[in-house]
């Protein structure tokens, strides 16, 4: 850690990490639901649980996101933050309206909320991952906005380096395409094809810049290979992103009341958007190969790794399953696009955020590069824990996929959704016991901040 | 990468690829415009289905149902119920009558305690979206 400033980071980082355990019990409630339909009836129904899941999931990530931005930006601009306090304000604004989100879903009606927070003037709840009050979105600007500002200024004082330029503007179209939330016309077509403005353009768009230039930065540091090589890679693999993923949105336009085209450009392109994933890995496991020197953090170097094969798996290979339009008629909308999501989120998102982490918290909390070997070797366990589970729950919803579609579509007497439900319910049993594999792991990834303090850091020698 | 590959070519490739890519992204949506008024019934939107479209969205239908398989896997999909159920009047049937506590160790949708003006509404709103051309999305009528 070069810049005193570089410490707001942890801030945003201890808060990503509590609101991910918050997200896991949530998701063990709902995933419990599946199997015992009354769980918790009425007091928190499904889609209560459901929206505290995944909005859960998108503000730890942005809170990761933010961090990781606030660590690696003066680093690269090699300057301090321009403002600390703002990063620090803006922490605490954007904590209390999540917190105040989330409770607002737990503790009335959801209709109650929408009258609460006056939806009627500018309707925009109730649509998915996009649940948050209208005020709680503006909030979510103004806090974009201030962490543009902060982020840009810094840049633009100081060194501009490829990661910190693709960074920004990852981050800005992050901040631009969450515009498209405040559209909502009474025309469900002309709703869900800007919904998707947001959510595919953020997912598999401008988020997988962010990912590229946070991966970017950790190999530098961590491998010692050339910035030139790197930043050559980051470029074209951003390149390959956006060159197959904004047509790829097409791959939501089959069924929505889109004209058929879509189709044909939907399922070229989508099926091209494993390519840069697939890139990733190979340059990742490239410049770990070429590495100049052994970091002694032994366990940010595996949770580089793991991103760049589990976005892969997740994001390029489970996506392309089902990507196809032919395929995607009996797939849309089945436990097949749980799968997908399950996979493509942590590979992709949860462990780039992760490996930011597991970089930059030792110097944070004063070490010089890294924990100590016993911290480190809990946290390898917790990478294992986590990334087996969600390969079998992703293998167990794809199972569960698989009879759905057939029963309840491909068969020759398709049966009513429910029927089949109860039908693949040991699936459900099985992917439930998996996410308490996963809810151990992350205890243990949460223990390993707390073992092993008083001992020195690995060294080099350890870590080979 | 050959050494002939320099950091400048990927910066431009990126650039233009991006610049090329999002143009003509934007051209298919316009054409996408363009042959939806004959896709998307949109003359069936009036106020009573704007009404249904906010009554959806303010209980957060989509927490647990599909909508043109877009939503949660949880409970049935909803594009077609109209069709599945043959009337609006079946559908506000079945909405009113869930029970306030639910059904013992099965899924239940919760009792919204909605007016008969919004159960219309909520109805009418399915009718307009089962009218919308999908391409014959759902493959079978259970959704």
């Amino acid at each position: 850690m070069k810049y005193e400033s570089q410490k707001v980071a942890k801030l945003y980082f201890v808060a990503a990490i509590g609101l991910f355990v918050g997200q896991i019990l949530f998701g063990l409630v709902m995933g419990l639901q599946y199997i015992v339909g009354d769980f918790l009836f009425p007091e928190i129904p499904f889609n209560v649980a459901r929206m505290v899941h995944t909005n859960l999931l998108i503000v730890w990530l942005l809170f990761g996101f933010m961090g990781a931005a606030y660590y690696l930006v003066p680093e690269e601009a090699e300057t301090e933050l321009f403002a600390p306090w703002l990063a620090k304000l803006m922490f605490w604004i954007f904590l209390a309206a999540g917190a105040a989100t989330i409770l607002g879903y737990l503790l009335v009606p959801y209709a109650t909320l929408a009258e609460l927070t006056m939806n009627d003037l500018l309707p925009t709840m109730g649509r998915e991952f996009l649940e948050q009050p209208t005020i709680t979105k503006l909030g979510i600007v103004v806090v974009a906005l201030a962490f543009l500002f902060n982020i840009g200024m810094t840049i633009l004082k100081g060194r501009k380096t490829v990661v910190n330029l693709v960074l920004l503007m990852g981050l800005t179209g992050l901040a631009v395409f969450f515009l498209f939330s405040f559209y909502n016309p009474v025309n469900v077509v002309m709703d869900k094809y800007y919904w998707w403005w947001v959510v595919h353009l953020w997912v598999e768009g401008v988020w997988e810049l962010i990912l590229g230039s946070i991966l970017a930065f950790i190999l530098i540091k961590t491998t010692g290979v050339d910035r030139e090589v790197i930043e050559k890679w980051l470029y074209i693999i951003v390149a390959m992103t956006l060159i197959t993923g904004i047509i790829g949105t097409g791959h939501h336009y089959y069924w929505i009341g889109t004209p058929a085209f879509w189709q044909w450009w939907g399922s070229i392109f989508s099926a091209m958007e494993p390519i840069p994933f697939f890139m990733m890995t190979v340059y990742a496991f490239n410049m770990v190969n070429k590495r100049r020197r052994n970091h002694p953090n032994k366990a940010a170097v595996l949770w580089a790794l793991g991103t760049a094969v589990m976005a892969f798996l997740g994001a390029g290979v489970w996506g392309f399953l089902h990507t196809l339009a032919p395929v995607n008629y009996y797939t849309h909308g089945t436990q097949i696009t749980a799968a997908h999501g399950h996979m493509a989120f942590y590979g992709a998102y949860v462990m780039i955020v992760l490996a930011m982490i597991s970089y930059s918290m030792p110097m944070m909390r004063g070490r010089e590069a890294c924990n100590s070997a016993r911290a480190q070797s809990m946290e390898m366990w917790s990478f294992w824990l986590m990334t087996i589970s969600i390969i079998f729950i992703t293998l167990f919803l794809t199972g569960a996929g698989i009879l759905q579609v057939y029963l309840q579509r491909f068969s020759d007497n398709p049966m009513p959704f429910m029927v089949v439900q109860e039908k693949i319910t040991l699936f459900y049993w099985l992917r439930e016991i998996a996410g308490l594999v996963f809810l151990l792991g992350l205890v243990l990834y949460i223990a390993s901040f707390f073992v092993g303090k008083n001992e020195p850091e690995a060294t080099v020698e350890l870590a080979k | 990468m050959a050494q002939a590959f320099t950091k400048a070519m990927a910066r431009n490739i990126f650039y233009v690829g991006t610049l090329f890519f999002f143009l003509l992204f934007l051209a298919l949506t316009f054409q996408t415009h363009s042959t939806l008024p004959d896709r998307d019934n949109r003359q069936a939107i009036n106020d009573t289905v704007a009404l249904g479209k906010k009554v959806w969205e303010q209980n957060d239908c989509i927490g647990c149902h599909t909508l043109l398989g877009e939503g949660a896997y949880f409970a049935p999909e909803l594009g077609n119920v109209y069709k599945r159920f043959g009337s609006t009047d079946a559908i506000k049937a079945f909405i009113a009558s869930r029970p306030k506590d639910g059904i013992p160790g099965r899924r239940s949708m919760p009792q919204f305690n909605l007016s008969d003006e919004e159960l219309t509404a909520v109805a009418e709103f399915l009718k307009y979206v089962s009218g919308i051309k999908t391409n014959n999305w759902p493959p079978s009528p259970q959704g």
